[in-house]
Formats: C-alpha cells, structure tokens, sequence
C-alpha cells in the first residue's frame, strides 16, 4: 500500500453549530484512484464535512491536506485550484445557457471584452471524448435529461481541473441504467489516476463502485474500512446504531373501489401534453406505487388527486361519484389526505409552529376556531396529543418547523394528514431525504392505514421502496402511466427499463386492478 | 468574512440592539449637525426637547403619530401577506376626500354616530381603492408595486382638481381647500389648548385590534400563511385570491383612515398638504416595527418625534430640517442591520 498516494488528508475536522456538534474530530484519507463512500443517516454530518473540504464553512477545529498542501478553508476557489471538484446533488446549471458556457463560466476573468469560446470548446471536447462523457455543448441546459446534466456537472469539475471528485448523492436522480452508466465513467475516471468521494444511502450502489466506507453517525466516524471486509448488515448497523426492523409487508385482499382516474388529460399552461389518457384504479387495502424518472407526470398525477389542478379530460370517480370540484379543501373534505412531494415548499409553512402547520388544513372547523376566533388551548392540546403518538422529537407546539430536522418535519405533515383519517392517501415522494429510522416510521404508518382501510397512491423514485411497500406497481413515463403490475411479478430491472421508455405500453382501458 | 445564524438570541441583545442602532445614527449624524455649523450636543438636545421636552411638544408628537400609526398598520397588514402596497398615500387621501364629501354637510347625524360614519365610509373608499390593484394581481398578475405607487398620484392630482374647482370652499379666501367638516363629524380634543384628538385613542385601538386579528384569529392565520408561503397555504386549501382581497381591503381601509382623523382631527377641512408623505413614511413604521402591529404604536411616536424635533432644532440651531429625513433614514437602516445582527453572528476568518 506504500505506493499509492494519498490525496486527501482529513485530520481532527470538527464543527459546531451553537450546541449542535455536527463534525466531532473527524480524520480519514483518500487514495489515488480510489472512490471513498461517505455514508451516513441524514443529520449525520456528511453535508457539512463535504462543505468544509470544499471551503464553504469553516472548520472550528483540525485541518484538510490536499496533495500533501494545508488547505486554508473557507474559501471554494482555493479548494478548486488544488483540484478538489463537487458535484451537488442539487445542480448547479443555469438553464438558459449551453452546455459549453455553463461550462466556461467563472473560468475567465471578469474583467475580459471577448470570451474565448474556441479554446473551451476544444478543452470541453477533449475532456469528453477522454472520459466518455458525451453531450452536446451548443445545447441548452434546460433540454437536457437529468442524466445529461449531472454529465456536465461533472465535465464542468474535470474542466477546472479537479483531481478530487466529491459527489453528492449523485444517483439519486438516476434511472438504475443511467446509474450503471455513470459508475462506467467513474471507473475510467478512476483508471485516469482521479479519486472519488461518493455519498449515497444506497447501500447497494456503495458496494458496486466504493473502495473504502466511511460511515458518520450523529456527527461521528464510528467506521472507516474496506469495503471487501463490509457486508451490507454491517454497514446499515454502524449508519443507524442498531438494527432496524423494517416493517413487512403484509399480504391483504383489497376491498372495493375507492378512487378511479378515468381517461384523465392534462395540459400545462403552455398548452403541453402532461398526462395522456392517464387511468388508475385504488381499492380499499391496497398500496400502489408509481415508479418513472421524475418529471414524467408523477406531479401532475398528484396534482390532481390534490385538488391543485382539473383534468383537461377524462374524470376522476370518488367510489363511483365523479369529483368535479377541484380544489384542495374540497379534497380534504372528501376524505384525501395528501403528503406532499417537496416538504419545504408544499408541505409546511416553514415559518409558522408546529401547531399551527398541524391544523392548516382544518383550522376552520368548529373543533379549531370558533367566530372567526382560533381556539388557541384546544390547537395546543391537539399538537400535544399529535407530538406524543407521531413521537416528534425535540420540538414543542410552538416550535418553529424551519428548525426541524427532515424526519420530524414529515411526521408533522404526517400527522396533519393522517390524524384525519382519510380513506385515500396520496403520498408524493414521502421519504426522500430521510433517514432509514425515519423512513421506516413513514412506511409502519401507511401500512396502519392501509389496514384500517385506506387506499394508497405511494409516487416514489426509490424502486426498492416501491417494491419492498406497494402492493401493485405501474410505471409512468412521458406523461403516460403503465398497467399496473402485480409487485411479485416485476424485478427491479424490468422498472428500470419501462422508466427509460423501453417496452413502455400504455394501460389498455378496461384492464382490472391488481388483485 | 462569513454571516453563520444564531442558535439562539439573548434577550439583552433583542434589547440593547435596537437603541444601540439609534445611538450609532446619533453618531453618524453628528457630522451633518457639524457641517452645518452647529454645536451638535446642543443641537440634539433642541431636538430631544422639541420632540417629547414639554406637554405641548408631547402633544404635537402625537398628533403627527397618530396618521403614522395608520399607515404603518396599513403597510404591515398588507406587507404581512407579501401584498406590497405602496399606496397608502393615496389611501389616505381617499379616506380625507370621501370624509369631506359625506362630513360637510351632505350627512348630519350626532357625534356619536357621525364620528364612527365618517370613518368607515373613509375606509371603505380607501378599501375600494386598493381593491383595484388586488384583483388586477389576483386575476391578471399585475405587478401591485407599480399599480398602487401610480395611483398615488392619480388621487393627489384629483384631490387637486377638486379642491381648486368644484369643491373649493368659498368662505376659504380663495385658498384651495375644502369645506369645514360640520361640528358633530369634528374629534373632540382630548387635551385643552393642544391639537390632541380622539384620532390618537382610534390609532391606538387599531393598533390592538389589528394585533388581534393577525394573531388570534383564522383571518389573521390566513394573511400569515399566504405571506409566508403561499405554495403551502394553497396546497392546504386556504383560498389565495380571497385572502388577498381580504388583506387589500382590510389594509387600504386603515390608510384611508389616516386621512380621516387629519381632516376630521387635525386640520378640520380638507387642503392639499394634510399629508407630508404619511402614506410612504408609514411603510418605513412598518419596516421598523418588524411588521408588529403593537411594535408600529412604537415606530410612529419614534418617526414623528424626530420630525417635530428636527423642526425646533432647525428653529434653533439653524441647521436644515430636512436633517429628519437623514434620521428617520438612517434608523431604519441601522435597526434592520441590527435586527440581523441579534439573528446572524459575524465571522471573521
């Protein structure tokens, strides 16, 4: 092992946040042409020790080597000219250019009459015919696929001359194929003599592409091994502390009909085609899930199970009564209770309490409000009572919602829903981002309502979720939706391929639910 | 240099952190009061007495805070729901307008009934004028910046026209100004042989009742949320658009009544200048009051004593009353950077 260099030295990196110790003495090193897998719960600290190494928060201890130089923190551009290189898992593109200026941008000196497109350009295609990293640079980045764009994110890194690749949950976003793809480029990469810090949940991914595992838990590298010397159990034990029961799935007959979509259209306000001929059954004790890449209809699907938009045509039936008031009170109302697919902007008013974002949906019910007056004692014994059976940590009625963590933001929409009842369900992405503790409470609650009667819409990008929860799965893709399949009689290749259009077919009317 | 939030504020720094601001603006403002060649511990004392140093200097403080306190209510009610209405100028001068046209003589009830008449036929005009813009954003998307600062003027120069043509009082001596409001329509004074009037006790009942509103009740949930985050509060099914109307109306209707109590309080008749720019001074109330409709009873008393007591410095200490201007500007300045500063913590690295 003497031979291969050492690029990356993280030695003692400690950081706090007032009371909260997000990095507690963290040390660990990267070696050339090796991918590092930093894994961790969500709140573990990964983000901000990446921020740290990539100089956007100050370390309040310890110190950063890269290539054997100190790395003087807080400052990004300097990170970048020792050849560190981040990906987010958000991009960072701006849509109305191309690809090659997104590329060149702040490369060249502010202060310059004519950029020098010609000499970036010829860099840019060297670069991707080098690592097979195919785009075309006159396109816009707002006509390119996600996968497409977390290319040019990468080619944008390599383009500043990174010798160090921090990847943020890099697929996430993914299509399982484009995953493959993208471990196929980091491998050339790494032949190239590059290294890699990829941070995932995805246990499975870790162990196809990573070296090394680094695993944080609150704030803590509690392992740092091989992964040769790793198994799967062992990894998810030292990311959680414990091992976590996942809750089964149990088999149950569905009962009748709760929810049809009939032959729904949808346009957007560009007069885009977003749902086509789009049917969808639910019956009573069932669980569907609904797979695709994201921006195929899964939001205008939930949209309209929400009240938030109408169908162009077809009909939506409420246990055979067509709905023809669409509007997210009147929804609530007939007794659908909708998690929301993006908590921050959707789901909760970040600025209000706990409790009042437990009754925004109900605040003008007589339990709630009286005269126009709020019931201010009845709401706090209301989130007092819904705190203690959710089991919201740390926070209090009045807690503000902004400062909870991820997990505890959902169990408030979470309870706000779900402490109502409803008969539907429509859940749009509930786990993204959190933790597999949090996660799994998430998964035990929609079973509890699918037992006691509830139908479910489960929309997620996470193929393991889907098929280890959903009863039947179908797939959407541009706009359209697939039969929906039994969960026992699909694999998680074959999703894989009907997300990315292949042997795509469209639910044929007439067809029967997935018993 | 890197800006890191606070875990937590002190309460002393909440405290000390808005009159430290007021302090630092004291300072910066030294160098003007220099300038213009006036000895500037004198010159701040002049103002201090001008601004709360007698019972009459009280009074007038209070008489000019009285309209701030409407318009600064105006601006956070509408501010608190991302409604961003800059027309409380011309609200204002709506409400005075609709009190000279029902409390010259048209309208005659007793005091009792004629005074709370003419504030609500002054709030439902000022209410109605803001109603415009509201639909247009609500239906059209119109920008409300644009279309409530515009209607400012549109309002002035009609107050203009008619206070030069059709409603020019005749016994004014060829004055442009408005009949006398009848006696029963008149505020009672609340203090003899100052101008003190019953507009500061209406001011002030505004202010708690408006605190109560957006505090305690669903109205006031609503306006928060669709202000707060208005992608939430529809997904929740509070409606937006009537919301937003709601806002408009209840915020154009305290503006108006700013110009209720001038020409039913403080002047008595309808003229031109009956506002020095009450309507945009009450946005930077409401800024400095942080949107609190309790904190603005504070910022009004605040903004008009530095007016009045920059007037008697500029009596003096012959130094320009616009120095006022320089304050009030100042301050808001500095309490917001203070205010950030009580919930940001500097770092240098």
């Amino acid at each position: 092992m003497t031979d291969t260099e050492t690029v990356l030295r993280v030695q003692g990196i400690t950081k706090n946040f007032g009371d909260l110790v997000a990095n507690d003495a963290i040390s660990f090193s990267l070696k050339k042409g090796k991918v590092l897998s930093l894994l961790g719960e969500n709140g573990a600290g990964k983000t901000t020790l990446m921020n740290i190494i990539f100089g956007h928060y100050t370390a309040d201890g310890g110190h950063i080597e890269v290539f054997g130089k100190k790395l003087n923190a807080s400052n990004p551009a300097e990170a970048i000219a020792l050849g560190v290189g981040m990906v987010h898992q958000h991009f960072t593109l701006a849509d109305n250019l191309t690809v090659l200026e997104n590329v060149i941008l702040g490369t060249e000196p502010l202060w310059k009459w004519v950029q020098d497109k010609a000499a970036g350009r010829a860099r840019l295609k060297e670069l991707s015919g080098e690592f097979g990293l195919h785009v075309d640079p006159d396109a816009d980045i707002k006509s390119l696929t996600v996968g497409e764009k977390q290319r040019v994110e990468i080619l944008k890194a390599l383009y500043r001359g990174a010798k160090i690749l921090i990847l943020d949950e890099p697929t996430a976003v993914l299509t399982p194929q484009e995953t493959d793809q993208l471990f196929g480029t980091l491998r050339d990469m790494l032949a190239r003599g590059l290294s890699v810090i990829f941070i995932s949940h995805k246990l499975g991914e870790v162990m196809a592409i990573a070296d090394d595992i680094a695993v944080l838990r609150h704030g803590k590298l509690v392992a740092n091994f091989p992964v040769a010397e790793a198994s799967r159990e062992i990894i998810a034990e030292k990311m959680v502390g414990e091992a976590v029961p996942q809750p089964r799935r149990q088999i149950m007959e569905a009962g009748e009909e709760l929810l049809s979509v009939e032959d729904v259209s949808v346009k957007d306000e560009n007069g885009q085609q977003i749902l086509k001929n789009v049917s969808l059954h639910l019956h009573r004790h069932q669980i569907i899930g609904i797979a695709g890449v994201s921006g195929n209809g899964q939001k205008p699907l939930s949209d309209l199970v929400s009240g938030m938009c109408r169908p162009g045509s077809g009909q939506l039936n409420l246990s055979g009564e067509a709905i023809t008031v669409f509007d997210p009170k009147e929804m609530v109302a007939k007794g659908i209770g909708r998690v929301p697919e993006d908590r921050h902007v959707q789901g909760v008013v970040g600025d209000f309490s706990v409790e009042e974002n437990m009754i925004l949906e109900t605040y003008a019910s007589a339990r709630f409000s009286k005269f126009g007056w709020l019931r201010k004692k009845e709401i706090t014994d209301y989130a007092y009572s819904l705190i203690k059976a959710f089991d919201i940590r740390g926070a209090g009625p009045e807690t503000i919602v902004r400062g909870l963590s991820g997990g505890n933001m959902q169990k408030v929409i979470l309870s706000r829903v779900l402490e109502n009842s409803p008969q539907i369900i429509l859940a749009n992405q509930p786990t993204r981002g959190l933790d597999v503790g949090a996660a799994t409470f998430v998964h035990e609650q929609l079973f509890k309502a699918r037992k006691e009667g509830a139908g479910i819409i489960l929309i997620s990008e996470d193929l393991e979720e889907l098929l280890a929860v959903a009863d039947s799965v179908a797939v959407m893709y541009h706009g359209q939706i697939s039969p929906q399949m039994p969960v026992e009689s699909v694999t998680l290749q074959q999703l894989g391929l009907l997300m990315s259009g292949e042997g795509f077919s469209v639910h044929s009317k007439g067809q029967d639910h997935a018993a | 240099m890197l800006l890191e939030p606070r875990t937590h504020t002190p309460l002393w720094m909440t405290i000390i952190a808005p009159i430290a601001a007021v302090f630092v603006v004291m300072v910066l403002c030294s160098g003007l009061i220099m300038w213009a060649g006036a000895p500037v511990l004198q010159s701040y004392i002049a103002l201090a007495k001008g601004a709360f140093g007698s019972k009459f200097a009280i009074s007038e403080t209070l008489v000019r805070a009285t309209p701030l306190m409407l318009t600064g209510l105006a601006a956070a009610v509408a501010f608190r729901a991302k409604l961003w209405n800059i027309g409380g100028e011309g609200q204002l001068y709506m409400g005075a307008l609709a009190a000279t046209y029902f409390g010259t003589g048209m309208v005659n009830l007793p005091a009792p009934l004629m005074i709370p008449f003419l504030f609500v036929v002054g709030a439902i005009a000022g209410g109605l004028l803001l109603l415009v813009p509201a639909l247009l954003k609500t239906k059209l998307k119109v920008d409300e910046v644009v279309t409530t600062l515009l209607l400012n003027f549109v309002i002035l120069l009609m107050a203009n026209y008619l206070l030069f043509g059709p409603w020019k009082d005749p016994m004014a001596m060829g004055w442009p100004q408005g009949a006398p409001i009848v006696d029963a329509g008149i505020l009672p004074k609340l203090i003899e042989k100052t101008r003190l009037h019953g507009g500061l006790i209406f001011a002030l009942l505004a202010s708690v009742s408006v605190w109560l509103v957006m505090s305690k009740t669903k109205w006031g949930l609503e306006i928060r949320a669709v202000g707060l985050n208005q992608d939430a509060a529809s997904f929740a099914g509070i409606p937006i658009n009537k919301t937003i109307i709601r806002t408009a109306l209840i915020s154009g209707g305290l503006a108006a009544c700013a110009g209720v109590t001038e020409v039913a309080g403080t002047k008595e008749y309808l003229t031109l200048d009956i506002s020095p720019g009450f309507g945009y001074t009450g946005i930077a109330v409401a800024m400095l009051a942080g949107l609190n409709p309790l904190g603005v009873i504070i910022a009004a008393i605040f903004f008009a004593g530095i007016y009045n007591g920059a007037d008697s410095m500029s009596r003096a200490m012959d130094v320009s009353n616009y120095i006022a201007d320089v304050i009030t500007a100042a301050s808001l300045l500095m309490v917001m950077l203070a205010v950030m500063l009580t919930r940001m913590r500097i770092r240098f690295s």
